[in-house]
């Protein structure tokens, strides 16, 4: 009886639960709440995601009203895809939030960060699901404005900078993708994402499109941190409650990634995307400049979460290689690293997250001796490294196995030595922080540092042996991304 | 051709209003001209959106036996909800420019990033 509403549950669930956090103050049960809330999220896209392999895309009528007039939900393989990620990374990192938020906001005011968290989750989750453009900077909206809010309850007063650079380049982005939703709508009529696709392919494509077409993606672009694009980021993450760091690098960039894919292969479709527009060409260049020069940048920071970030917009780089192949491996490839660095990166930041929870810093100097202090914590930190730099038997070298392939089927011979060679710049940063954890000294004197708590221990070794797992089991994985990926390839022709 | 340019004086004030905004945005170094700066560059859009959504000789969208043309109510509603998430855009903008002045005790950009580097 409920199953049929399942896509509406999936959005309606954490938005009820967000103002409810606010109204239950009574010590932790503003946790309990946004506990609950994600983890039927993450039941209600696993059952979907069934579903959708199942039987094929799901449409749902919100509010009876039916496509095009009214919004319609739309489930197909890639959606159902990132929606299990999103709301998988929230209900493991949800356990962990209890000591994390409490110990850096204090009992007083840690209802008002579920309730954020819950509307940035909602948000997500909503970008992920609609099949309506304007619906879509909508959600994005709510995830964008719940996230500046999250960074800016960083406790280092830089984090609030940080959050405001982010929210005007943030709204700047957002207005560009409202003003290319807009002029597509002034040519075509429509807002529904598959009547937006069927009346574009009609028409030849001409100045309005193609000015829709460069908004939406510059826009997008900004949101995904796209190399130029990435300067909100690298402050964001650093100055963050280790939380929300670890929950915003593991899905919100990976949520414009979806939504880019989105635009390029379902509304615009691969001929207008890379044959009338170059784009393909355009997203190879910044890819490969972002692999390297954010990488080389990250060898170079003092601070291991500033580190992290750059290490993303490398990580975003290599998604957005997949994508400019433009072949069905390509995109195979920029889904699964869509997976595995969510994984190995929201691991890699809970690990850390429980670093600076018992030294209270993040600064490399600090660090000393850190492998024998806290070895669990360290030990998670380096196999994520180990899956960053894409050593076998871990995610990350499934993701860049299936770029290579794809850039040897694409002809581009040098492209895949490239990621090889970038993946070396990985191997500096990483070993850095091996070296001073495990072949320096504690400085004397040194207070006594425990390992962190179970609650936190736990969810960050279920991410951690996750990007281990799917490294060695890779059916699942592999299995979705690649049906998905040519059902976007399938849009096209 | 300059009938046409003329015609179409609503795109002509759109695009001035955005460009004026974005470059306040770039150019101003006082955190609450930044945000001035992108309301303008939002209206914009605001009044793009709007300007599309009228038919020539077309009245409010309101059914009335005697009128056959009417403007299409649908960009106005999505300005609606546009100018909602503007509005809290702002608010956001402002309050974080409020906590900022409290932790810098300014809110000239360069004078708090001579105050980081110091730290």
């Amino acid at each position: 009886m409920i199953t049929p509403h399942l896509p509406a549950l999936q959005i309606v669930i954490p938005l009820v639960a967000a103002p409810l956090c606010m109204l239950v103050r009574y010590r932790d049960w503003a946790w309990g709440v946004a506990l609950m809330a994600s983890w039927l999220a993450f039941g209600i896209s696993w059952l979907l995601l069934q579903q959708v392999l199942a039987g094929g895309p799901i449409s749902y009528a919100m509010g009876g009203w039916s496509a095009p007039i009214g919004i319609e939900y739309r489930v197909d393989l890639l959606n159902a895809f990132v929606l299990l990620i999103v709301s998988a990374i929230g209900s493991v990192m949800m356990p962990y939030a209890r000591h994390s938020v409490t110990h850096e906001f204090g009992h007083q005011r840690t209802y008002m960060f579920y309730t954020a968290y819950l509307l940035c989750f909602t948000g997500l989750l909503g970008v992920t699901i609609t099949g309506d453009a304007f619906n879509l900077f909508v959600f994005l909206e709510i995830s964008s404005l719940s996230s500046y809010v999250l960074i800016a309850l960083g406790n280092d007063r830089r984090a609030l900078t940080a959050a405001y650079q982010y929210l005007v380049m943030g709204t700047i982005g957002a207005t560009f993708i409202v003003i290319g939703i807009g002029l597509l709508y002034s040519e075509t009529g429509t807002l529904n994402m598959v009547d937006l696709a069927e009346r574009i392919a009609q028409m030849p494509p001409n100045r309005t499109i193609g000015a829709a077409f460069g908004f939406l993606v510059v826009g997008i672009s900004l949101k995904l941190a796209l190399f130029p694009l990435h300067l909100w980021l690298p402050n964001a993450y650093t100055y963050a409650p280790s939380m929300v760091s670890a929950f915003l690098a593991a899905t919100a960039t990976k949520v414009a990634v979806y939504v880019l894919l989105r635009f390029l292969f379902s509304v615009f479709r691969v001929d207008l995307s890379f044959g009338v527009m170059p784009l393909d060409m355009v997203l190879l260049g910044l890819a490969v400049i972002a692999m390297f020069a954010a990488s080389t940048v990250a060898i170079f920071q003092n601070n291991l979460k500033r580190m992290l970030a750059y290490s993303s917009v490398a990580q975003i780089g290599y998604m957005i290689l997949g994508i400019s192949f433009t072949n069905v491996t390509g995109l195979t490839a920029t889904l699964l690293h869509l997976f595995n660095h969510a994984m190995m990166k929201g691991g890699m930041f809970l690990a850390l997250g429980c670093i600076v929870l018992r030294v209270g810093s993040a600064t490399i100097g600090d660090l000393h001796g850190i492998g024998r202090r806290m070895p669990w914590s360290t030990a998670a930190f380096v196999i994520g490294g180990l899956s960053l730099i894409g050593v076998p038997l871990t995610v990350g070298f499934i993701s860049k196995w299936y770029l290579v392939l794809a850039a040897i089927e694409r002809g581009w011979w040098g492209v895949g030595l490239l990621i090889v060679l970038s993946s070396l710049l990985a191997v500096a940063y990483i070993w850095r922080v091996v070296e001073i954890a495990y072949f320096q000294r504690p400085p004397t004197g040194a207070a006594h540092v425990e390992e962190a708590p179970l609650s936190m221990l736990i969810p960050t070794w279920i991410l951690i042996g996750a990007s281990v797992y799917f490294g060695i089991n890779t059916e699942l994985t592999v299995d979705v991304a690649g049906r998905a990926a040519v059902a976007l390839f399938g849009a096209g022709s | 051709m300059m009938e046409t340019a003329l015609g179409l004086y609503n795109y002509w004030i759109a695009i001035f209003l955005m460009m004026a905004g974005f470059y306040i945005v770039v150019a101003h170094d006082n955190l609450i001209k930044k945000i001035v700066g992108l309301n303008i560059f939002q209206a914009s859009v605001f009044v793009l959106y709007i300007s599309l959504g009228k038919v020539t000789g077309g009245t409010a969208p309101i059914i009335d036996p005697a009128v056959t043309v009417y403007s299409n109510p649908l960009p106005h509603v999505l300005i609606l909800t546009a100018i909602v998430v503007g509005v809290a855009t702002t608010a956001l903008g402002l309050a974080l420019v409020v906590r900022i002045n409290e932790a810098y005790g300014t809110i000239e950009e360069e004078e708090i990033h001579v105050q980081d580097d110091e730290t």
